[in-house]
């Protein structure tokens, strides 16, 4: 099947690195996150429930929704912040790239080892900039927030799409379809990367590449 | 009704497919009996599910809701999506147990409303339904999921067009209100360039189900209106979400606030509203001093207007707030405030304080009897409610409290009696003769100190006081007026010679109250004055050369004085 892939560009301050990518990786997550699957004999399920918070950011003048699950906000965190360290200490002008990726595992033979084939992937660049004075951050703050306004109505667009979607699995075929590593959700396997761009533009003197999913550690 | 909740409260169940999305129930040529009925269910929740994301996205606060791993079965779309009971009571009113079809859409209107009572539409959240049917698709299971992602949408949405920034900040100068309505959509009230933002849609055996959203651009009307305002004002309706019982007064296509406060526990279907009830729309205007006229006489018949308490906009802070009221209001005779339509409440005495209470609803409570001429309003944050109708004929509490001030300083030792005695519409410690009053009864606020170009000087009691009258007493001397001008065609109007205490002094010819009255307003410039005006120009230019003349003589003088200053 093909692989989806849609690209999200964001120009931001450095302090708003953070709350911006977790605002739109948290919108992505929202819509691609089920309740557990609880399976019954004869091969029905039922699906537990997922609730949203608000989250304020302070500062972009934005509010984004996420999935009320503490375990799956630590882990966007964890990824988000090293992104944010490798964009600071990079020494570039500023621009990299963070990718969330849904995949399916194939389950091959041995000795060769699962296949992770993607059918989404959102990529969301990120260019920042460095502002003189705080009256240019504050109008920063309140045109990222547009923007990412804008970014929002963007993902729902291509969600609402209905395009591919993975069938549901059988309760054996679960773990290939989605991450039932946590407790309150459960999200499509997806995993973080993400890369910077040296000031060449080229695609990476060092690429860092951190896999976030345990499942792919091997 | 009892049987879908308890088909609702059972958990729904998959099964697993393994082959193709198209399962051997669908049939090409219809629907389903189950699947027809499964469908109207979803629909239907989804509907009401849509309209509590939207008002709940609007109540001006942050939303929380907890995953549950274990299905709770009322958890319609698998999404914990709190069910505020009066917003499903309206959405089901509105539908009249119809569905969202061609042609019947389902609308959600979002629209602003200032303290003064000017009000704006925001944004219009439609779903609709159109012939565009998927008839391949699986209701159970393929819809289901899809409208779930569609009101995850729905979440993420709300917070991104531009009125949930206004919804967050709702409270002191506005309240958000909304409406449900079913039919056809009206965008009209959206201004000029509105934008529109499609939500998602989902395609079914029946038709395709769309949500989206319009909303306005141009908010110039907000940019001049007064988000500067020092002074908060809120309006308090109590009755949010219920109908008031004096529907006739408000206009058909008011809203309701979105600001709810959940009760702890579910007492009802409307808990928390309750005591609203009671005492219904006790809403208060900023109308200016000059449209209020307070009119209290010692006989209550002579009375022209009742002093309806509804009509009263008190200012209004976050917490606490202690607001003075005119004492003598509260004072007023029962039966014609016994008459106010307006005011429900069945023990409204106007000696009771109006003390809000913090489920919004306004309770009328007994108020200390006005010692030292001191009434207190105390009002907590009361959610707000649609505004007033009727301000015209209201009093404003703004106008008052200045002049309170005034009174309070001045005020007798009996205040009581005094403050029963008189009648105030010109400002204090004028004494003015009858035939002035009608001055007063002009619209204009302290019309009695508007310029006075027309009155001549000899008469204006400014300018020269007249005698006072001797008296035995300050508080005799504050009845004595009272009983001079009881007669006359200005019956209502009593004027009240305030007297200071101590205010005689043996050294100064006259007392305090006449020396302030005196000097409070100086003599006109003879310069400005207009019979001196009227000498032409040409007078003053011939005296120049004369007076030059003089200068020139005097020079010496002149620069030994300038050098004298350096």
């Amino acid at each position: 099947m093909n692989c989806r892939s849609e690209v999200l560009e964001v120009t931001v301050e450095a302090r708003q690195v953070e709350e911006s990518m977790l605002a739109l990786l948290h919108t992505i997550l929202l819509h691609r996150s089920t309740g557990k699957f609880h399976y019954k004999k004869e091969g029905t399920y039922s699906i537990g429930t997922v609730g949203t918070l608000d989250i304020d950011c302070d500062f972009i003048d934005f509010t984004f929704v996420r999935v009320s699950s503490e375990e799956l906000d630590r882990v966007i965190r964890r990824a988000v912040s090293e992104f944010k360290d490798a964009l600071s200490n990079s020494g570039s002008d500023g621009m990299g790239q963070i990718s969330l990726e849904f995949y399916q595992k194939k389950k091959s033979r041995w000795p060769f080892s699962d296949e992770c084939i993607p059918w989404e992937v959102w990529s969301i660049k990120v260019n920042v900039v460095n502002l003189a004075n705080e009256q240019e951050r504050q109008i920063c703050r309140e045109k990222v927030g547009e923007k990412l306004g804008e970014k929002v109505i963007n993902v729902v667009e291509v969600i609402n799409r209905h395009e591919y979607l993975p069938k549901m699995p059988t309760q054996s075929e679960v773990d290939n379809v989605f991450d039932t590593s946590l407790k309150d959700v459960q999200p499509y396997l997806y995993k973080i990367t993400f890369q910077i761009t040296d000031s060449l533009g080229t695609s990476v003197s060092t690429t860092m590449r951190r896999l976030i999913k345990d499942t792919l550690a091997l | 009704m009892e049987k879908i909740n308890r088909k609702v409260a059972q958990p729904l169940t998959f099964r697993a497919v393994k082959g193709t999305a198209n399962g051997p129930d669908n049939m090409d040529s219809g629907l389903s009996p189950q699947d027809k009925k499964d469908l109207d269910k979803f629909i239907k929740f989804f509907a009401l599910k849509t309209v509590q994301v939207i008002v709940q996205a609007r109540l001006g606060e942050k939303i929380c809701t907890h995953s549950s791993s274990s299905p709770t079965g009322s958890d319609w779309f698998n999404l914990a999506i709190k069910d505020i009971p009066e917003v499903t009571h309206e959405a089901k009113k509105a539908l009249a147990g119809q569905l969202p079809g061609i042609g019947r859409s389902m609308c959600v209107e979002i629209s602003l409303k200032t303290s003064e009572g000017d009000s704006m539409e925001l944004e219009t959240w439609c779903l609709e339904m159109n012939e565009k049917c998927d008839k391949d698709i699986k209701v159970s299971y393929t819809v289901y999921n899809r409208l779930s992602v569609l009101l995850k949408s729905l979440l993420a949405i709300t917070r991104v067009t531009p009125a949930y920034k206004l919804s967050r900040k709702q409270g002191h100068d506005y309240v958000i209100l909304y409406r449900i309505y079913f039919g056809e959509v009206q965008l009209s009230g959206l201004g000029e360039g509105f934008q529109t933002v499609r939500v998602g849609v989902v395609g079914t055996p029946v038709g395709t189900v769309t949500l989206s959203c319009a909303y306005r651009t141009n908010l110039a009307f907000m940019s001049n209106r007064q988000f500067e305002r020092s002074a908060p004002i809120m309006g308090i309706i109590v009755d949010h979400f219920v109908d008031p019982p004096c529907n006739s007064q408000r206009p058909a296509n008011m809203g309701q606030p979105c600001n709810y406060r959940a009760p702890e526990d579910d007492d009802g279907p409307f808990a928390g509203v309750q005591d609203s009830q009671e005492v219904c729309t006790t809403s208060f205007s900023t109308s200016p001093p000059s449209q209020c006229v307070c009119t209290l006489s010692p006989s209550p018949s002579k009375l022209s207007k009742p002093l309806p308490l509804d009509s009263l906009q008190i200012p209004l802070a976050p917490g606490h707030v202690t607001h003075t009221l005119y004492a003598s209001r509260l004072s007023y005779q029962p039966p014609a405030l016994g008459g106010a339509a307006e005011l429900s409440h069945p023990t409204a005495n106007p000696n009771q304080v109006l003390h809000a209470g913090k489920e919004g609803g306004v309770v009328l409570a007994p108020a200390q009897p006005p010692h030292g001429a001191d009434a207190h309003l105390t009002v907590e944050h009361a959610p707000n409610t649609p505004g007033s109708s009727g301000d015209d004929d209201g009093l404003s509490n703004s106008g008052y409290g200045r002049r309170d001030e005034g009174r309070r300083c001045a005020s007798p030792s009996d205040p009581v009696e005094s403050l029963n005695a008189f009648t105030r519409k010109i400002g204090a410690f004028v004494n003015k003769p009858s035939a002035q009053i009608t001055a007063a009864s002009l619209d204009l606020p302290f019309a009695a100190f508007a310029p006075r170009g027309l009155d001549s000087e000899e008469n204006d009691p400014m300018v020269q006081p007249p005698d006072s009258p001797p008296c035995h007493s300050p508080l005799q001397a504050s009845l004595h007026s009272q009983g001079s001008e009881g007669s006359g065609p200005q019956d209502d109007f009593v004027m009240i010679d305030f007297r200071p205490a101590f205010s005689k002094d043996d050294l100064l010819p006259m007392d305090l109250g006449t020396f302030y009255r005196e000097f409070q307003n100086p003599p006109q410039l003879a310069s400005l004055s207009l019979h001196i005006s009227s000498q032409s120009m040409a007078d003053d230019l011939d005296s120049l050369p004369e007076k030059l003349a003089v200068y020139e003589k005097n020079i010496d003088e002149f620069d030994a004085f300038v050098d004298m200053l350096q």
